[in-house]
C-alpha cells in the first residue's frame, strides 16, 4: 500500500528547533534521502542540517553549482526512487523555475522549499517577505497546476513538510513549501510524535506512467521498465509527441484535472471565530500569526473579528474563502507583498463584498498592533 | 543497423529523425556497439540527455531507461540519478550546444567532483536542431547563421577543459575514426570515474552547406584530413593545430 504507518526517526519528545532544522528534520521524517542545493539566505541552515544528518541516515546530500542543478538533480534522484528536497530562496526559485516545470511537465515528486525573503532580485536577504506567492503559482512558463504550502510556526515546518511530500507523492507533482525568514530562523518548541503516515508514490511498470489513469503509477529507473522521461509533450508511454495537438491537449489537461478533481483532499485552511465574525481577516504564514494575536485580544474585547488562515495557498482555497466572507461584513487581507493573494481573493468575492488590503514591504513582519489598527478602522 | 543490436533499439520508433549525412547514427551505432562488447546489463543503464539532435540519440531510440531532460542541465540531472542509484550506469550523450554553452557548469563541476559517469558529447560544431546557429565549438571564421561573417570567437577546446577540471577519462575521435571510437567508447564506459568522450560528428544540413562542404563525403574527408593523433599532435605548437582535430586520449 502506497499509504503506511512510519514510526519516528528521533525520540518522541518536544525539540527546540528553528524553523529550518525543523523542516529538515521533517523532511527526513517523510522518507527523503536525497538532499541537493546551494547556499542562500535565509535558507542555508535547511542544507548544513541535512549535510550532518543524510550520511546518518544513508541518504544522499550534494551541494551543487547552482540551483539550476540542485532541482535537476533532485528530478534525476526521485526518478531513481528517492524522496527528493531542495531548499532556496527567491533568487534560486527563479532560477530553478524551468526545472519545476519539467517535474510538472514529467510528474516528478519533489519538494522545494522557498524561504521568502524581500525582492525582486537580490532585495534584502536576511529579512521576510511574501512576495513570491504568485511565482510559486504561474512561475514555470505553460499551463498547468501546482501545489503550495504555508506553514507558520517551527511545529508547521516539521509537519507540513512531511504533508508537502505525502502530496507530492500522491499527486505526482512539485510541492512548493513557501516559508519565509521569520519561520525559517524563529525557534520554538516541535513535538515529535511517535507514528507518522506516509505516502510513498505507487507503482506499477505494466501500466503507461503518463496516462490512462488520472494520476499515473511512477516506476523507478532500473527496474527493466525501459522508461521514456521527457519534458516534451509525450503520450502516455513517454514517446515525444511534439507535433502531436491532440497529444498535447490531452496531456496537459490531466496535468491540471488531476489537482482540480483532488482539490477537496489537498486543501487546508484553518478558522478562528470565524461564524460569527464582522471583519474576517484573511492571512498566511508568519502574518497569519500576527493576524491571530490581533483577533485574540479583539476577543477579549468582544469585538467580533476572525481569522482565516490558508494554509495550502495553490489550488486557491476558494471554497473556503467564499464562504467565510459571506459570512462576514467586511474582509482584511494581511501579507507581505503588494496584493498578491489580496486580488486573488478579490476575484473569489466578488465586487459586492468590501475587500481591504494591509500590505507590507519594508522587510519587517507584520506586528498584531499594525493588524489591530487596521481593524479598529473598519470597525 | 546489424541484427545483433537491434534488440537494444525501439524499432517502433524508427526511422530516426536525424537528417541525411548526419553523423550522429554513426554514433549511435558505435555506442550500442560498444555496450554489446562489454555485455552490459542495458536494463541497468540510464541514458539521460539535453536537448538538441545529440540528445535524440538515446530517447526515444534505446529500449533503456532514458531521461530526456533540459536543455543544458542532462549532467545535473545524471548525477542525481548516479548518486540516488550508485548501482546503475549512467550515460549522458547530448551535444556540443547543450554540454558546453548552456550546460557548461554542469560539465566542469561534475569533471571536478569526478562523479562516475560517461558523458559523449556529439559534436557538430553548431546548433543543428534551431537552424545553424555558431556553438562554443564552431571553428574559428566559419559561417553559421549567427556568424555570417565568420566565426569571431575561439572554439572551446573542450578535452583540454574537462582533463583539467579532474576528469579521469578524456579523449577525442571523429566519426570517422569509428574503430578506435568503438575502442574508447568501451574505455569510457569502463572508467569508475567521470569519462569524457568528444566525439566529431559532421552536420551537412547546417553546417557543411555553409561552409563550401554539402555533400557528407566532403566533411568525412575533411575529418580525415585535419584529425592528428595526441601523441603526434604534443610536438607542435598551437598555431601548427589550429585546423587540426587532435584525437586520441588525453593525459
Amino acid at each position: 500500500m502506497p499509504e503506511r504507518i512510519e514510526k519516528s526517526l528521533l525520540l518522541p519528545k518536544k525539540y527546540f528547533w528553528s524553523g529550518n532544522i525543523a523542516c529538515a528534520e521533517g523532511a527526513l521524517q517523510a522518507g527523503c534521502r536525497f538532499y541537493a542545493g546551494y547556499p542562500i539566505t535565509p535558507s542555508s541552515e535547511i542544507m548544513e542540517h541535512m549535510a550532518n544528518r543524510m550520511p546518518q541516515l544513508g541518504g544522499v546530500f550534494i551541494q551543487m553549482e547552482d540551483e539550476i542543478g540542485s532541482i535537476c538533480a533532485c528530478i534525476g534522484a526521485s526518478w531513481s526512487g528517492v524522496k527528493a528536497m531542495t531548499a532556496t530562496s527567491g533568487p534560486g526559485l527563479s532560477l530553478m523555475l524551468e526545472g519545476i516545470g519539467y517535474a510538472l511537465m514529467t510528474e516528478t515528486p519533489c519538494v522545494i522549499v522557498n524561504c521568502q525573503r524581500q525582492g525582486p532580485a537580490t532585495g534584502q536577504a536576511t529579512r521576510p517577505g511574501q512576495g513570491d506567492m504568485m511565482q510559486a503559482r504561474w512561475g514555470a512558463h505553460g499551463d498547468y497546476r501546482i501545489i503550495a504550502l504555508s506553514p507558520w510556526s517551527s511545529q508547521e515546518m516539521y509537519d507540513l513538510i512531511i504533508l508537502a511530500f505525502n502530496l507530492s507523492e500522491r499527486f505526482r507533482v512539485p510541492v512548493i513549501f513557501l516559508a519565509d525568514e521569520v519561520i525559517a530562523h524563529l525557534k520554538e518548541a516541535v513535538l515529535v510524535r511517535p507514528e507518522f503516515v506516509i505516502f510513498d508514490r505507487y507503482k506499477d511498470k505494466e501500466k503507461p506512467p503518463f496516462g490512462e489513469a488520472l494520476i499515473p503509477p511512477m516506476p523507478t529507473f532500473g527496474e527493466g521498465a525501459a522508461l521514456l522521461v521527457t519534458g516534451s509533450t509525450h503520450n502516455e508511454w513517454g514517446v515525444r509527441k511534439v507535433q502531436d495537438s491532440l497529444a498535447h491537449e490531452k496531456l496537459n489537461i490531466r496535468l491540471i484535472n488531476k489537482i482540480e478533481a483532488n482539490k477537496k483532499e489537498i486543501v487546508k485552511i484553518e478558522q478562528y471565530f470565524v461564524d460569527d465574525c464582522e471583519i474576517l481577516i484573511i492571512a498566511f504564514g508568519i502574518t497569519a500569526r500576527s493576524a491571530y494575536q490581533a483577533v485574540k485580544m479583539f476577543r477579549e474585547e468582544n469585538k467580533k473579528v476572525g481569522l482565516l488562515r490558508l494554509v495550502t495557498i495553490w489550488p486557491f482555497p476558494e471554497e473556503a474563502i467564499r464562504e467565510a466572507g459571506d459570512k462576514s461584513k467586511k474582509v482584511l487581507v494581511c501579507e507581505m507583498n503588494q496584493g498578491q493573494i489580496f486580488y486573488e481573493i478579490k476575484r473569489v468575492l466578488g465586487d459586492k463584498k468590501e475587500v481591504l488590503p494591509l500590505f507590507k514591504t519594508c522587510g519587517e513582519a507584520i506586528y498584531p498592533w499594525e493588524v489591530m489598527e487596521k481593524v479598529n478602522l473598519l470597525l | 543497423m546489424s541484427q545483433s543490436l537491434t534488440k537494444y533499439l525501439r524499432e517502433e520508433v524508427f526511422p530516426t529523425p536525424f537528417c541525411p549525412g548526419c553523423g550522429h547514427g554513426i554514433l549511435m551505432g558505435a555506442i550500442l556497439r560498444a555496450i554489446d562488447e562489454l555485455q552490459l546489463d542495458f536494463q541497468k543503464m540510464v541514458f539521460v540527455s539535453g536537448i538538441g539532435c545529440g540528445a535524440w540519440i538515446p530517447s526515444p531510440h534505446f529500449k533503456a531507461d532514458t531521461l530526456h531532460t533540459l536543455h543544458g542541465r542532462p549532467i545535473a540531472y545524471a548525477t542525481g540519478v548516479k548518486l540516488a542509484r550508485p548501482d546503475l550506469k549512467v550515460v549522458v550523450i547530448s551535444g556540443d550546444g547543450d554540454l558546453a554553452a548552456i550546460g557548461g557548469n554542469h560539465l566542469i563541476h561534475a569533471a571536478r567532483r569526478n562523479i562516475p559517469m560517461t558523458v559523449i558529447c556529439a559534436n557538430n560544431s553548431i546548433y543543428g536542431m534551431t537552424g545553424g546557429q555558431v556553438s562554443p565549438t564552431t571553428p574559428k571564421g566559419a559561417k553559421t547563421e549567427t556568424t555570417p561573417f565568420g566565426n569571431q570567437e575561439t572554439a572551446f577546446d573542450l578535452c583540454k577543459l574537462v582533463k583539467a577540471c579532474g576528469a579521469s577519462f578524456v579523449c577525442r575521435y571523429t566519426v570517422f575514426h569509428i574503430k578506435p571510437l568503438i575502442k574508447a567508447l568501451i574505455k569510457g564506459l569502463n572508467t569508475p570515474g567521470f569519462a569524457f568522450l568528444d566525439v566529431i560528428s559532421p552536420c551537412p544540413t547546417q553546417f557543411g552547406r555553409r561552409n563550401q562542404m554539402p555533400k557528407i563525403y566532403e566533411m568525412l574527408q575533411d575529418l580525415k584530413k585535419r584529425a592528428l593523433p595526441y601523441d603526434k599532435a604534443k610536438a607542435r605548437t598551437s598555431e601548427e593545430l589550429k585546423e587540426r582535430i587532435v584525437i586520441g586520449e588525453y593525459e
